[in-house]
């Protein structure tokens, strides 16, 4: 493995390199992150801080903010738990077929999500090809905060899988070979080998899974409706807040971006990644 | 094998490319008729619950003034109202609502005074595929059943929760009706036509929408309850010009068609309640 570059700031760039090289790359560089920024900034510069104070306050969205965190997690596990062997599996296995079903599974990526929900309704759906049986037996999921979760992995859960996909596939099988020479099991390999040299990939696969989860709008509404405090999650609600009153709309946005940032955060310290 | 599976993708590749320059083609023609000469536009901002009719409209003018062709934009007035208020270039607007005119005409962004063109009503429909528990009116009330109305802040929302206060007050609903009703929402939609589309499903056991909505192809697809006239509303839809219609003349004269007999039948062949039968220009 060759040594990282070591970081350097912007100005000890331009000392040791001065020229159009080193300019270009510091100009260059600057658009994406100014242009990604501006529409955030924006949401803050309009809204009041009393203002914002006030509207998180308030029942609704309250109700909007617990729902969110609650299904995005409760997405987040159990996209991990079912995502791990469907990575380690897709990743180690070969059977006819593969490619096809691999990009079957990430169409949920590039679909437009009321599409996906679409597709939850005519599968989950009271009379549809599941939905119908399930609701023979007394349970139905459309309008259900069950439907909101379902909605949040469908879309979320290729994201985690890719991530752990290539960090499975990234990890030398030599090392394996060397381990279960001495006698290490396959589970022991898989525990204490693969996941440390993966945990990175894993990490960032769950932080996209999550955020995918806490920001899905157009699959929820279709299939799990909007109902205050069952289905009503952030995007809705500020989707909603929007038909009537912007204000409460950029209040709302303000607040998802503030939990957004803070998670994100969070996820990317080295609790999480590990050390570098 | 290797190359003949190389050829295998290229040749999708190939069909796929040909396929997307192919409808490119096609929907170039479509906007832009050969060897025709410009035609003079005429925008129409119009309710999205005004897009049957009012796309026979737009070919009903067209055939009229063959140097004109109309441009429609539907969505919901709210949004149109937003749009126009931001400066989009607009001749004509037909709103679902009086409210959302009347912010407009505050702003002083129209030409006239704005002219009520059409009606609606609400009803009640039901899925047709699995008919739920409801047999009437009254049944909506029962606990455990599945409504879908649409949000207090579109209009056909806050109709809704008119007719149901309306109705507790009807004998033979009883006063808690409209609160027994709303608890059984389980979801409020953003648009009528979302509201229409869980219905159709089979996925909601009813749901509150404009009459105009059942239109030929919907009707098979629900079964229709009619409210009691006492506690029915009536949604009364206006139309006026913009100050800023680079077309007066011509937009007067849309807005003519609509209040003619011809744009009167259009209507009500697409179940809206014509205001004006052969009533000119006051």
């Amino acid at each position: 493995m060759s040594e990282p570059l070591s970081p350097r700031t912007p100005l000890s760039l331009l000392r040791t390199f001065p020229g159009f090289w080193s300019l270009s790359l510091i100009l260059g560089a600057a658009i994406i992150p100014i242009f990604l920024c501006l529409p955030l900034l924006s949401l803050f510069v309009q809204v009041p801080f009393t203002e914002l104070a006030k509207r998180i306050s308030s029942p609704v969205v309250l109700n909007a903010l617990r729902l969110s965190l609650l299904t995005s997690f409760s997405s987040a596990v159990i996209i991990v738990v079912f995502g791990l062997p469907t990575a380690y599996f897709f990743a180690t296995s070969e059977f006819p077929g593969k490619r096809a079903l691999e990009v079957l599974m990430n169409l949920p990526m590039v679909l437009p999500p009321t599409v996906a929900g679409l597709g939850l309704l005519l599968a989950f759906g009271r009379s549809g090809l599941v939905g119908g049986w399930l609701a023979r037996m007394g349970w139905s999921i459309p309008f259900s905060t069950v439907a909101v979760v379902l909605a949040q992995l469908f879309v979320a859960t290729p994201f985690f899988v890719n991530a752990a996909r290539s960090g499975f596939e990234a990890v030398d099988p030599h090392l394996l070979k060397a381990a279960s020479s001495l006698g290490a099991s396959p589970f022991y390999c898989f525990l204490r080998i693969v996941l440390p040299l993966s945990s990175r990939s894993l990490a960032v696969g769950m932080a996209m899974a999550w955020a995918r989860s806490l920001g899905e709008f157009g699959a929820t509404i279709t299939f799990a409706g909007n109902l205050p405090g069952v289905t009503q999650t952030m995007p809705l609600a500020v989707y909603m807040a929007m038909q009537s009153d912007l204000q409460a709309a950029v209040a709302l946005s303000v607040l998802l971006l503030i939990v957004s940032f803070g998670i994100l955060m969070a996820l990317r310290t080295r609790v999480f990644l590990g050390p570098r | 094998m290797a190359t003949a599976r190389g050829k295998g993708k290229f040749a999708i590749a190939l069909v796929i490319v040909v396929a997307m320059v192919w409808v490119w083609g096609r929907s170039s023609r479509y906007l832009k008729p050969p060897g025709g000469k410009a035609k003079t536009p005429l925008v129409v901002f119009a309710a999205a619950s005004l897009t049957d009719p009012f796309n026979e409209m737009k070919n009903l003018f067209e055939r009229q003034h063959r140097d004109v062709r109309v441009v429609m934009n539907f969505a919901g007035s709210q949004e149109l109202a937003l749009q126009i208020e931001q400066g989009a270039e607009c001749d004509v607007f037909a709103a679902a609502d009086q409210r959302w005119m009347n912010d407009v005409e505050q702003r002083q962004l129209l030409s006239e005074r704005p002219r009520d063109f059409v009606q609606n009503d609400l009803i009640v429909v039901l899925p047709a595929r699995n008919p739920g528990p409801v047999q009437q009116l009254p049944d909506l009330s029962r606990k455990g059943l599945k409504i879908v109305v649409a949000d207090e802040a579109v209009p056909v929302g806050r109709y809704t929760r008119e007719v149901l206060n309306r109705m507790s007050r009807l004998s033979g609903f009883g006063l808690s009706f409209a609160e027994a009703v709303l608890k059984n929402v389980v979801s409020e939609e953003d648009n009528v036509k979302a509201v229409l589309g869980k219905v159709q499903l089979g996925e909601a056991d009813a749901g509150f929408v404009y009459r105009s909505d059942v239109s030929q192809r919907v009707k098979e697809e629900v079964i229709v309850l009619e409210i009691p006239p006492a506690a029915n509303i009536v949604a009364t839809y206006p139309l006026a010009v913009l100050k800023n219609s680079t077309h007066l003349e011509l937009s007067r004269e849309f807005e003519d068609l609509v209040m003619s007999p011809a744009g009167q039948d259009i209507l009500a062949n697409h179940r809206f309640i014509p205001v004006s039968r052969g009533k000119g220009r006051p």
